[in-house]
């Protein structure tokens, strides 16, 4: 049993969390659980900026749950006055906080397996990866697919438009008319996220060739 | 756990009934137990038949429609809008739905769980004998905003595309009634009605009808010197007012209106000149309602006061353009009236978004359409394609400018696409700044596009090119179609070009004289009757206009008749040019109209022999009209 004292003793919510990724093949994706999320932070910098809340929405066949919604605010360490016109959290704000691995605690414990969902996803699973890794965690096992690529390939293909141009959640907010009224609170715009992949994907799987595994993106992104 | 979310949905249904009599405590332990459900267009929400769901649902976005199979034809029995509540009585009276429910438009649904919202309202009187006195009103519809209060309403399930059913109706009335005293002066009731855009006013006291007066009084009896403008409105309103309950039929309101020559009648409470006012019927009214007449559509386009109104209005045209076709009426009168009818819409939209930015425009523009729109083309909601033109300014105020009409665009962009005209994918809108020009940059673009032309060039300029000018000082659309001909003419390199991309849609026939039809994708087995057909005989047109300077005609069918009259000699050609143009695009609106889509794919298998037979005949002078391009445009050096 030597690989038993090779292995590094992770805590028991991250074991609960592996767990739920060695269940029986995965069946069809149109019955899997997506999560839709989206970080409100201190800044862009991966290794001082820090999160300071999280907000998601599941999503179960072509239904967004709102009493499965998840929003946690998070102590504050670091503290970045520019942002706050932004996310309009200040560091001692009357809402419950909580610290970071509880945070991260109880996130593990709502996504379990679910694929995720978010806009730019690369930089809210960064951010959530570099706060894993600072308490001694691997990165995050989940799929994660960005809605920027959903929506990009909904677009007509033709030389004349941009293609590098990049989508952002207020441009597509607008083009779908979705309600921006809570925009840059974390549960706001996870919501946004999670009504622009309905739509984005009830456009994309008419054509029989689609297929949602190619959005996956490559681990080696965050 | 907060919950952000269920607190903007409590929000959000705390604004219509039941929900508005809930304490904020009740709202949001509903909101919590709300599901998000997006749906797109023509999907059913639930089937006749089906055991009922365990939640019933409200509209957050989009509309539905309840539809029965009456007599063997599925019949909408009810529309619903943002904020309407359907699928509650079923779930009531456990009973499987009776009634099917279909998105109409892509949508945005709240289920609630009855679960959660009995136990609620049943401590509340109010919602309680609320939702009794509907259900014995026997709609499917009790929270309605046309029913929202009124418990005796004998309102029949059948709505207004019934015609045998649609005398029997109640009218719909207005319910804001600008009143006045009986002491005013009729100068002021001259500018109430003018201030309001209306013709008549009804004179009260303490809230209940001693009179009404009408521009037709202010015709007979002032403007004629009988009275002064400085006399009191009593002097002229006629009285008493004729009252009548609401409910009351279409066909009782007409005859009445008919009976004593008048055009109002006013709606009071218990229907007597003796109760309050709740509102008033004019003539006009009834006429809308009929949605048959595009001279009342266009009046109440010119009224419209809200993007919702003109919403609503743009779902009449359609009606009147189902009827239009069903009766076999000519498609130039029909493209005609359309046009002048979407026209006025935007035009009315563009109005009210200048009155909007709270200040004029800094310099002239022109708003213009382009592609079929362009081309006077557009049956059917299709997407929109626009621009804007502005006069030339000094180079440190251009972006200012520039920044004006943006914001402008941004406004109207939004309400076209409330309105039913979906968003461009391509981005060929006026918000966009590469389409928010003045008129040098145009006319650089334009060169640039002629002078050196690949495939892109021939495509912007096959789209940009049909423009028409919708709104604003034509002096500058004109200005530029003046510089395409100037630089098109013996622009031969640019115009083999133009010619050749004319024939790259293959012919719509295959070797078998079979239909070529879709590979893949949605639409599979489908004929693409725009890619294949429409597109070959607009690009022909549109190439034969430039070549031969023909200005000011957008219209495809129009250019061919140009064509035949410039050359008598193959006039019986381009007239059937011209017939094809217009039987495609009618094919293409007839099959729109059917599936309640843009008409661009056909079912081959849905077609009658004759009508496959017609088409057929379409694609013969297609391949004639690309024969020809070969020969004369010398296209073989470019394929």
């Amino acid at each position: 049993m030597l690989w038993n004292f090779k292995k590094k003793k992770h805590p028991e919510y991250w074991e609960t969390y592996l767990h739920h990724f060695e269940k029986k093949e995965k069946t069809n994706l149109d019955a899997s659980r997506f999560v839709a999320l989206d970080t409100e932070t201190t800044g862009f910098d991966y290794y001082v900026d820090r999160i300071l809340s999280i907000g998601a929405v599941s999503i179960v066949g072509n239904e967004i749950t709102v009493a499965d919604a998840f929003e946690i605010y998070l102590e504050q360490s670091h503290f970045d006055p520019k942002s706050v016109h932004i996310h309009g959290i200040l560091q001692n704000s009357k809402k419950h906080q909580i610290s970071e691995e509880d945070a991260i605690k109880q996130f593990l414990t709502y996504i379990e397996d679910s694929i995720l969902i978010a806009h730019h996803a690369s930089f809210d699973i960064k951010m959530i990866n570099q706060a894993l890794n600072r308490m001694g965690l691997p990165n995050l096992k989940n799929k994660v697919i960005d809605t920027m690529d959903l929506y990009a390939s909904t677009r007509i293909k033709s030389n004349f438009i941009d293609k590098s141009v990049r989508y952002s959640l207020d441009d597509i907010a607008e083009a779908y008319t979705i309600n921006l009224m809570d925009r840059h609170t974390a549960p706001g715009d996870a919501l946004i996220a999670a009504l622009i992949f309905l739509k984005t994907t009830t456009i994309l799987k008419k054509s029989k060739s689609f297929k949602l595994e190619r959005y996956f993106l490559k681990s080696n992104r965050f | 756990m907060k919950n952000t979310i269920a607190e903007r949905i409590a929000d959000f249904i705390k604004s219509f009934p039941p929900f508005d009599q809930l304490s904020k405590e009740d709202l949001y332990a509903i909101a919590k137990e709300v599901n998000i459900t997006y749906l797109e267009k023509d999907k059913n929400v639930y089937t006749e038949g089906e055991a009922p769901h365990d939640r019933f649902y409200m509209i957050h976005k989009g509309a539905i429609a309840l539809k029965k199979e009456i007599n063997g034809k599925l019949e909408t029995v009810d529309r619903f809008d943002e904020g309407d509540i359907f699928g509650l009585r079923p779930l009531f009276a456990k009973e499987h739905y009776a009634i099917t429910a279909l998105t109409e438009e892509e949508s945005i649904l709240y289920g609630v769980p009855l679960a959660t919202f009995k136990p609620l309202i049943t401590q509340n009187r109010d919602v309680v004998d609320f939702l009794i006195e509907s259900f014995a009103s026997n709609t499917e519809n009790p929270f309605s905003k046309e029913m929202h209060g009124s418990l005796y309403d004998n309102r029949l399930d059948v709505v207004a595309n019934d015609k045998e059913l649609f005398e029997l109706q109640p009218v719909r009335y207005t319910k804001k009634v600008i009143t006045a005293k009986a002491e005013t002066k009729i100068k002021h009731i001259g500018r109430l009605m003018k201030q309001h855009r209306i013709g008549s006013i009804v004179i009260e006291d303490d809230n209940i009808p001693i009179g009404i007066v009408t521009d037709e009084d202010l015709r007979n009896k002032v403007v004629t010197g009988e009275h002064s403008i400085e006399n009191n409105v009593s002097q002229i309103m006629s009285s008493p007012v004729l009252c009548y309950p609401k409910g009351v039929s279409i066909s009782q309101a007409q005859l009445t209106m008919m009976k004593h020559n008048v055009s109002h009648l006013c709606v009071t409470a218990d229907g007597t000149p003796n109760s309050k006012i709740i509102g008033i019927i004019s003539q006009q009214d009834i006429t809308v309602m009929r949605g048959s007449n595009p001279t009342v559509l266009m009046k109440a386009i010119k009224r419209s006061k809200s993007t919702k109104e003109l919403r609503h209005i743009r779902k009449k045209i359609m009606v009147l353009l189902d009827g239009f076709m069903e009766q076999n009426i000519p498609l130039t009168q029909t493209s005609k009236i359309i046009f002048e009818l979407n026209d006025a819409t935007v035009k009315r939209i563009i109005e009210r978004c200048i009155l909007k930015m709270e200040k004029q425009p800094p310099v002239s523009f022109a708003w213009m359409s382009f592609g079929s729109q362009g081309r006077k083309e557009q049956l059917l909601h299709t997407d929109q394609d626009n621009g804007i033109v502005f006069d030339g300014v000094e180079e440190n105020e251009l972006e200012t400018v520039r920044d004006y009409f943006l914001l402008l665009a941004k406004k109207v962009n939004k309400r076209l696409n409330i309105i039913g005209f979906d968003f461009c994918p391509a981005d060929i809108m006026a918000k966009n700044p590469k389409w928010c020009l003045s008129l040098d940059e145009w006319k650089n673009q334009f060169n640039q596009w002629t002078s050196n032309t690949g495939d892109d060039e021939i495509l912007l300029s096959s789209i940009f090119f049909d423009f028409d000018i919708t709104y604003g000082d034509a002096s500058l659309t004109n200005q530029l179609s003046e510089h395409i001909f100037l630089i098109t003419k013996n622009n031969h390199l640019f115009l083999s070009k133009l010619g050749a991309s004319a024939l790259r849609s293959a012919s719509p026939l295959g070797f078998f004289r079979q239909f070529l039809v879709e590979q893949d994708g949605e639409y599979k087995d489908f004929f693409d009757i725009k890619k294949r057909a429409i597109m070959p005989i607009v690009d022909a047109g549109r190439l034969f206009a430039l070549s031969n300077q023909i200005k000011n005609i957008n219209n495809t069918a129009e250019r061919f008749e140009k064509m035949a009259e410039l050359f008598p000699e193959d006039e019986e050609f381009y007239l059937s040019c011209s017939y094809t143009s217009k039987a495609l695009l009618k094919f293409r609106t007839k099959h729109g109209l059917l599936h309640n889509d843009d008409g661009r794919f056909i079912e081959l298998a849905a077609l009658t022999k004759e009508e496959k037979m017609k088409l057929k005949r379409c694609f013969k002078t297609i391949a004639r009209v690309q024969e020809l391009i070969k020969l004369k445009y010398n296209i073989n050096n470019f394929m």
